[in-house]
């Protein structure tokens, strides 16, 4: 491994990142910051009930109100039909989509957007919203998996009917749909266990508490140019989605994406984008509507509850003969949980001859939940991980031995279908285990250790990038994958790379989407991965070009050109050699500006494999848990940019640690979440946590040039079954409900 | 958000005259840490902010080893936990002008504002509870006194009548072989309001064995902040044992009315009530034998 890294100049250093000093010095523009002559401020009205038939809506008082330019509800919108829409990230049913952005007959959760007012100032947008009159039927909510399954429960769609496997149910149903993988004969497997252990778990509904609350502002041009200036994880994928909802054609449209403040996959849907759009095209006039923290938490999508079962047996020898897993996820008001990719991961770490895993997709009357970071697999690595701390302990077998005996290897199935190419499963799990964390000291009372892995299958999707020659030996690299990770370093190390220029001579720029070819969303992992690939290959054809023009200037045939460490050579005869930051300066005089473009879709993303190792603390008469000490090992294929990988691991874990112990949206009877606000919705601060160490392993993915894996997402799966396993070292307990905050411990404990 | 007027009263005068010429839709403005977001927040109405950090009066911060503490009401809480003497005495207080908020909130906020707010969940209130401190309040018709346990009557509302603002705070000089000590429990360690505060002050004899008093505070566990005298008085007299400490840590349990709500549940909060009474009391005693 260590060997092979020398191979590469620029990949594996640490270079400063390219948009740094604007960010530490407060100069990065950030969507909110935007300004323009004659903008108007735009607010939303949420709907106060979780579950109501809208009777009427009265805006006279609103559009009366001195100071208001305009208002707009779903009558606005263009009539959707009950249609399927493409948009880069499945496929979405256009009528739930426009709903979302404006409830048309019902409101399915509170806050759910059914109005918005664009005024000469926010303030008095605000007040405007409160004379909006909407009269309201209000209904029964159903706010939990379980109960909205129940054949008597209250329906949210009244034409919902499942879908399993092919079939249409004729009645109708909050079970979207019902998906079943199955792998060998598990019956057989169960039968010979020598051990079984099943549990039931719950998981609460958490946010990816992105600091930045989404923001966007629109304008229409008197041509029909909308363009549109926001905080986006997908430039493109706005632009779709609000072209699918405005029916508007996407060659008039123009989406800028702005710096961002987090994503986490939490700004791929849009939600006020279309009505910043719907309230410019209204007034004439350009409109910035933002949201704040409580329309964050309750109008925008977190990642769903669940209620996971989890059956696994094994032989005495620790080898698993069998796995049954059922999971139940909230898709929030509209279909679309990930219970796919949780039933996709849920085993993945594992070689494991039988299998089956059901999955079902349930509507509740929450917001209708969006990607966070490895969508759906933390859910169900929660259960699974659990029951393999379980089965490890029942057979006295050290839990990391336990996953070498079972792990996953290259050529192995996974239980929806694909057989692993070369993967680091392995490797993480013996990277943990000879880690001096895994050996320390840690016998004091109430002190437990505690194990878990992860998978993350990682995506490819589309990537354009441009690479433009300067004439001072500089490139600038001209991508459409927003920066949220420290992708515009990553990224222009791997130009960089092929070019033997250091990663300095690089300006990368995120630009709009009428100014690079498509790029999918910054998710799934994929940007460093894809857009990197995509980045290689433009470096690639501009080294092309530049070696033609070499071979021009020296009069020589460009087989007789070699580029090496930076530098053009000729060979067979003539000794000429010349340096690309000089070649640069004779791109004038040898046919022009040279420029290079790559674009891909590449299908061999590899998947990553995580395992972590954690330390907790238990206060016995409060419930508390303190995380004492935490590493988390990671294979990364190879680390462009290692502290971006770090980074990525700690933040991944950090969450991960915080919907372990205390995030979760606390709803009242009546769905209202008492607790919308960073106060009460309790992340963990840098007081709450010790330093996370992060371990790189680096076992090179075969599906791209340099090796890359995609490493934002799976260090979020292990956290919450590694602190659970850690507390039952600590107590004995085997907590099964997220968050173990302090009164389930409590309770837990027998305390209360 | 509405528009509000903005008056920085130089006098107790001007600002009790502004306050009973508005009523309701007047509010005192010092740290603002509290009645800004409430106003952003629109939790709210608000017509007129009357900025009293001009006024000499509420500024004042003055400690004798024999008269004791006067802490003026827009006194902020880093310039308490500055004073080292202050510190020494009163170290239940500065327990939990340390635990309010972050660092730059500290600089804003202060005791007065934290006890007007009226929050159930208010730190400082329990230490004032158990320091015994006296609100000094002026009114239209002048000045009056107020022990602190009546200070609050209910989820953000006072004794204060119309007219009537909080001047300062009094608090006598501790008693030899006295200390007194705070905490609150929260999930997370900092950045959370108190699930349950508990705060206890008790003074020794000589020989640091037996309690001579004590007083227990509460916090988040009924509408306002609460004064266990019956917990309190059965340690008097009593000697330092973990017999007698659990016992008014029962007595303080059950006068506890928590509700259920985001932040905990009730019968988390009485189990609470408990461990944390405990943790104060053993807090407070050790200070007084760790001061020689």
């Amino acid at each position: 491994m260590e060997t092979e890294k020398k191979e590469y100049k620029v990949i594996g250093t640490r270079p400063i990142r390219h948009d740094g000093v604007d960010k530490v010095t407060g100069r990065a523009l950030y969507g909110a910051d935007f300004q323009m002559t004659g903008l108007l401020h735009g607010r939303v009205l949420r709907s106060p009930h979780a579950h109501a038939r809208i009777v009427s809506i009265d805006t006279s008082r609103a559009e009366a109100y001195p100071g208001v330019k305009g208002v707009v509800t779903a009558k606005d919108l263009p009539e959707a039909e009950d249609r399927v829409a493409d948009l880069g990230e499945g496929a979405v049913n256009l009528k739930y989509l426009c709903d979302n952005i404006l409830a048309s007959d019902k409101v399915l959760y509170k806050g759910h957007a059914v109005a918005a007012v664009a005024a000469t100032s926010p303030h008095i947008a605000e007040e405007a919203c409160t004379l909006i009159d909407v009269e309201y039927e209000v209904l029964p909510p159903v706010l939990e998996v379980r109960q909205a399954m129940e054949a008597d429960a209250p329906l949210l769609h009244d034409t919902l009917k499942t879908t399993s496997m092919g079939e249409t149910a004729d009645e109708p149903s909050n079970v979207a749909s019902h998906i079943q993988h199955q792998l060998g004969d598990p019956d057989k497997g169960f039968a010979e266990a020598d051990i079984i252990v099943e549990r039931d778990f719950v998981t609460g509904t958490v946010h990816q508490g992105y600091i930045e609350p989404h923001n966007a502002t629109a304008h229409f041009n008197q041509d029909g140019q909308l363009t549109i200036w926001c905080s986006t994880q997908g430039a493109f994928t706005v632009r779709e989605q609000v072209a699918e909802i405005l029916q508007y054609p996407i060659s008039k449209i123009k989406v800028v994406p702005m710096e961002i403040g987090g994503g986490f996959g939490g700004k791929i849907s849009v939600y006020i984008k279309p009505v910043a759009a719907m309230l410019a095209k209204k007034t004439g006039k350009p409109v910035k509507v933002l949201m704040n923290r409580a329309d964050v938490f309750e109008g925008t999508g977190p990642t769903p509850a669940s209620y996971v079962r989890v059956k696994m047996g094994a032989t005495k020898d620790g080898k698993i003969t069998a796995a049954e897993a059922y999971l139940a996820f909230e898709a929030g008001a509209y279909p679309g949980a990930p219970v796919g990719p949780g039933a996709m991961c849920i085993f993945a770490p594992y070689s494991i001859e039988n299998v089956i895993i059901d999955g079902y997709d349930v509507v509740v009357n929450k917001p209708k939940t969006a990607p966070y970071r490895a969508p759906g697999a933390p859910n169900a690595a929660f259960g699974s991980e659990t029951v393999v701390d379980e089965l490890a302990e029942k057979l006295d077998i050290d839990p990391l031995e336990f996953r070498l005996i079972n792990g996953a290897k290259e050529g192995d199935r996974r239980a929806d279908g694909p057989v692993h190419p070369r993967i680091g499963c392995i490797e993480t799990v013996e990277a943990a285990k000879a880690h001096p964390h895994y050996t320390a000291p840690n016998g004091k009372k109430h002190h437990g250790r505690g194990v878990a892995s992860g998978y993350w299958f990682n995506i490819g999707l589309e990537s354009s990038v441009t690479i433009n020659v300067n004439s001072d030996g500089t490139i600038n690299l001209i991508e459409g994958s927003t920066d949220i990770g420290g992708t515009r370093a990553s990224i222009a190390m791997q130009a960089a790379e092929v070019l033997g220029i250091p990663a300095e001579s690089v300006n990368p720029s995120v630009v709009d989407t009428n100014s690079v070819g498509y790029t999918a969303v910054t998710g799934g992992s994929r940007t460093t991965y894809a857009t990197g690939y995509a980045a290689y290959e433009a470096a690639q054809e501009v080294k092309q070009k530049m070696i033609a023009r070499a071979a021009k200037l020296w009069e020589v045939d460009e087989a007789n050109v070699q580029f090496a460490d930076g530098e053009f050579s000729s060979i067979n005869g003539k000794e000429e050699q010349i340096s690309f930051r000089d070649l640069c300066a004779q791109l004038g005089q040898t046919g022009g500006p040279v420029v290079g473009s790559g674009t891909v879709n590449p299908g061999g993303a590899g998947g990553a494999y995580a395992t972590h190792v954690v330390d907790v603390a238990v206060d016995e008469e409060t419930g508390k848990v303190e995380v004492l000490r935490y590493t988390a090992v990671q294979d990364a294929g190879r680390a462009i940019h290692p502290s971006y990988v770090e980074g990525q691991i700690q933040g991944g874990a950090v969450q991960g640690i915080g919907w372990a112990l205390n995030e979760e949206y606390i709803y009242n009877d009546e769905g209202t979440m008492t607790n919308a606000s960073f106060l009460d919705y309790r992340m963990p601060t840098c007081l709450d946590l010790p330093m996370i160490d992060a371990v790189i392993v680096e076992v090179p993915n075969p599906g791209h040039p340099y090796g890359v894996r995609g490493v934002g997402e799976v260090p979020i799966v292990p956290p919450m079954a590694a602190i659970a396993n850690a507390i039952y070292d600590a107590i004995g307990i085997r907590m099964t409900e997220l968050p173990m905050s302090p009164d389930r411990l409590l309770k837990a404990m027998g305390k209360i | 958000m509405q528009d509000f007027s903005y008056v920085s009263a130089q006098t107790v005068p001007e600002a009790v005259a502004l306050l009973d010429e508005k009523g309701e839709k007047a509010r005192i403005l010092a740290g603002g840490t509290d009645l800004i977001v409430q106003v952003r927040e629109a939790r709210r109405d608000v017509d007129l902010m009357i900025d009293v950090k001009s006024i000499p009066e509420v500024n004042v911060l003055n400690y004798d080893a024999n008269a004791g503490l006067t802490l003026g009401a827009a006194v902020e809480c880093y310039k308490i936990y500055a004073v080292d003497a202050i510190c020494d005495a009163y170290p239940g207080l500065v327990d939990a002008t340390k635990i309010i908020g972050g660092t730059a909130i500290q600089g804003r906020a202060g005791v007065g504002g934290n006890l007007c707010n009226a929050s159930p969940a208010a730190d400082c209130i329990p230490p004032l509870i158990v320091l015994n401190a006296t609100c000094v309040i002026a009114g239209p018709n002048g000045e009056r006194e107020l022990p602190v346990e009546q200070f609050c009557t209910a989820p953000g509302q006072t004794a204060l009548e119309k007219g009537e603002m909080l001047v300062s705070m009094k608090i006598p000089a501790p008693a030899s072989n006295s200390s007194s000590f705070y905490l609150r429990f929260i999930p997370r360690n900092e950045m959370d309001i108190a699930v349950v505060g508990a705060g206890a002050s008790v003074t020794l004899d000589d020989a640091k064995q037996t309690i001579v008093s004590a007083r227990i505070g509460l916090a988040a566990v009924a509408p306002t902040p609460l004064f266990a005298e019956e917990a309190s008085a059965l340690l008097a007299g009593r000697e330092v044992s973990d017999a007698a400490i659990d016992e008014a840590a029962q007595a303080a349990q059950a006068i506890a009315r928590p509700i259920s709500d985001m932040r905990g549940t009730a019968e988390q909060r009485t189990h609470l009530v408990g461990v944390l009474t405990r943790r104060a009391l053993n807090g407070a005693i050790q200070r007084v034998r760790d001061t020689a």
